[in-house]
């Protein structure tokens, strides 16, 4: 009877497998539960919740489900209409990218809030209302330095916000040019345990026989301890808009890593152009599947080579204001470069990976952020060059400078 | 569920919220291990012992290091000092069950009696180390190929396993435990713990203390929290040492006992430094504790 709040935790981000789902009712059945809603909120958090991470989501869908609580909406069906016709793609001019002040922000939402409050038809080109095309700063598909893309591709890389979802397929595919040169890069990046640490567990066979033949034949056996790759990898890459155009790329890099079975531990997690409080599952990069960054950085410990794939291209307030995330109902409370810095501090091994090319990074849209970010992390061209730089930039610790 | 008439319901040196016997009741009912994180210091490992007491059986500790292999908790077979017997000639080799020896887990399904099983910080041991135990705990059996034998659980243990999160566990294995989370204590909570070890306390001081204490946990940035254990032995030194109740939070004596890092003091020292360069009281505030309290 409870089957809809099976999926109504599925859709909070609590992963939930029907192995527990069975326990739970066989203790309800059991009759643990009581019969109070406090008993059964506690059986089902005891049963179904693995991670303290998790507790927060399993109370707003346990609130969602049993009270009717309000949960935040997305936006309006009407809309989704609206843009769904697109246009070609428009020309910026030297003249255009003068005549538009850049927005805040704030005013960027608010004006967006009115302009849905007035808006009640379809509109495509034209610079004022929410619509495809044109150089108003809501909509897709169009122009506008500093506005809000709702929905479609990224076109002209310059939205603020992006409300809406992504539908950017699944990075693991099967590339295959390129992969092996990019496998051959990442053999480098292992660090054998020395033979001078750890339990001595492996039989030195020859030592053995050497040993037992000194001793006239009584056996005397000797142990030594086991070389194995002690490398870990933290795997993180942006899913963002403006990263479209290098897909190919980065499928490469992450079938390369992926067929590397050498590393000892390997987590690939996801953010759209900026790390924040989360790390997503996957490229989708939606609430009901990710990790708290600060819980990353509690557990992974500081030996994980951390390898960012990014174009570190956004808009400077996505880098440096409170509440710049992209995302459209998310809200941090700690600039994006903020995070960057305590992950730069906690993880020594650490490169940032960029799939522009290196000659472009001084004067390509997101040139600023580039520049801050590199400060930040050492950044090399996602190319197989770059790579081996990268690794062997990741083989020796590098103290933070931030 | 014939079980389900054994209920804990604390001990008198352990003080459990009402949550967490929630929790170990439901484990006990389900048969299943009791997976317990929690911050340093609230009592995790306690928690065994106080299960074991309350309900009369005797606790096996599995004390999980990084270099503990799952196959040790079953039973290690001692080749070597078979081999050295069979060379000396005065023992008989050919019984290789007097060269197997069980370990905790083989110990504790070898019992004749229901006993408490703690798994001890099951994350300092390899990623691999709880994949490994999945089959063991699961079916409470496991198989020695060299007597072949079978050893299965006359009584079924209450197994606990600790965590202190320091590595991710394996969803597999996370599927099949009951989970609790021990939320630091709120003041009040705490100051029921504290009167266990320190029962006669005098209320002023302890209460200064405490908001002291609070107050520090709740400086940004420390990197290890002061936990109970050390607010219990700083209290230990504070009455020790005489130190009147007013002076604790100016003087914030045996500052040492509470933070252990040099990073940590830094840390305390300027940021005790900024408030009072922006003329503000040092305020604790209690918020972050709720975080988890329902």
């Amino acid at each position: 009877m409870f089957t809809n709040f099976f999926y109504t935790l599925k859709n909070f981000g609590v992963p939930v497998t029907m192995n527990e789902w069975q326990t739970l009712l066989e203790a309800l059945e059991a009759g643990m539960a009581g019969s109070s809603l406090t008993g059964f909120y506690y059986l089902a958090r005891a049963i179904l919740v693995k991670t303290e991470a998790h507790y927060d989501r399993f109370d707003l869908a346990f609130a969602a489900f049993f009270k009717d609580v309000e949960t935040p909406e997305g936006l309006p069906e009407k809309i989704w209409e609206w843009l769904e016709k697109e246009l070609p793609p428009l020309e910026i001019t030297e003249e255009m990218r003068r005549n538009h002040r850049q927005l805040d922000l704030d005013e960027l939402r608010r004006m967006l809030e009115e302009r849905l409050k007035e808006q009640n038809e379809e509109h495509h080109g034209g610079n004022y209302w929410i619509g495809t095309g044109g150089t108003s700063p809501f909509g897709h598909s169009g122009y506008h330095p500093g506005g809000i893309r709702i929905g479609g591709e990224s076109r002209n890389l310059s939205a603020v916000k992006v409300a809406g979802m992504r539908r950017f397929q699944e990075f693991r595919t099967d590339e295959t040019l390129g992969v092996r040169q990019f496998q051959v890069a990442l053999r480098k990046l292992r660090q054998f345990t020395s033979r001078l640490e750890g339990e001595p567990t492996e039989l030195d066979l020859e030592g053995t026989v050497q040993k037992t033949c000194d001793n006239a034949g009584r056996l005397e056996l000797v142990w030594e301890r086991p070389r194995e790759n002690s490398i870990k990898v933290l795997l993180l890459m942006d899913s963002g808009g403006s990263m479209v155009t290098y897909t190919r790329l980065c499928n490469q890099l992450f079938t390369a890593v992926n067929r590397s079975n050498h590393f000892k531990d390997l987590k690939v997690f996801y953010f759209h152009n900026c790390i924040y409080d989360w790390l997503f599952h996957d490229p989708h990069c939606t609430l009901d599947n990710y990790t708290d960054t600060e819980y990353v950085l509690r557990t992974y410990s500081p030996d994980y080579r951390v390898i960012i794939v990014g174009d570190a291209s956004m808009a400077p307030s996505e880098l440096t204001r409170i509440g710049g995330v992209i995302e459209w109902g998310l809200y941090n409370d700690k600039p994006g470069i903020d995070w960057l810095k305590r992950l730069r501090t906690h993880f020594e091994y650490s490169v940032w990976l960029n799939p522009i090319p290196k000659d472009y990074w001084d004067w390509t849209d997101g040139a600023w952020t580039i520049r801050r970010i590199g400060e930040i992390f050492p950044m090399e061209e996602l190319t197989v060059d770059g790579l081996e730089r990268a690794i062997k930039a990741l083989r020796s610790r590098q103290p933070a400078r931030v | 569920m014939a079980k389900s008439s054994m209920k804990y319901q604390g001990s008198k040196d352990y003080i459990a919220s009402d949550e967490l016997m929630n929790s170990v009741n439901i484990a006990i009912a389900l048969q299943k291990p009791l997976l317990i994180k929690g911050e340093p210091g609230t009592g995790k490992t306690m928690l065994a012992k106080s299960i074991a007491d309350s309900l009369g059986k005797r606790l096996i500790i599995w004390n999980i290091k990084s270099t503990t292999k799952a196959q040790e908790g079953l039973y290690v077979y001692d080749t070597v000092q078979r081999l050295y017997d069979s060379q000396f000639g005065d023992h008989d080799v050919s019984d290789i069950k007097q060269y197997i020896k069980l370990g905790k887990l083989g110990e504790a399904f070898t019992s004749d009696e229901q006993v408490v099983l703690l798994i001890d910080e099951i994350d300092k041991a390899d990623l691999e180390f709880p994949n490994d135990l999945l089959w063991e705990l699961d079916q409470m059996s496991f198989y020695i190929p060299e007597t072949r034998e079978t050893i299965v659980a006359k009584h079924r243990p209450i197994v606990i396993i600790t965590s202190n999160a320091e590595k991710e566990l394996p969803d597999a294995f996370l599927r099949r435990c009951i989970f609790h989370y021990i939320a630091f204590p709120d003041p009040e909570g705490m100051e029921r713990i504290v009167r266990v070890h320190h029962p006669n306390i005098e209320k002023r001081l302890l209460q200064q203390a405490l908001e002291t204490f609070y107050a520090l946990r709740n400086v940004p940035n420390i990197q290890k929290k002061p936990s109970t254990s050390e607010l219990i032995d700083w209290l230990q030194a504070l009455v020790v040492g005489g130190i009147s109740p007013n002076r604790i939070k100016q003087e914030l004596p045996f500052l040492g006992v509470l933070l252990k890092k040099n990073e940590d003091l830094d840390t305390l020292l300027n940021h005790l430094h900024g408030k009072t360069q922006a003329s503000r009281p040092v305020q604790p505030s209690y918020s972050s504790l709720n975080r988890y309290r329902y």
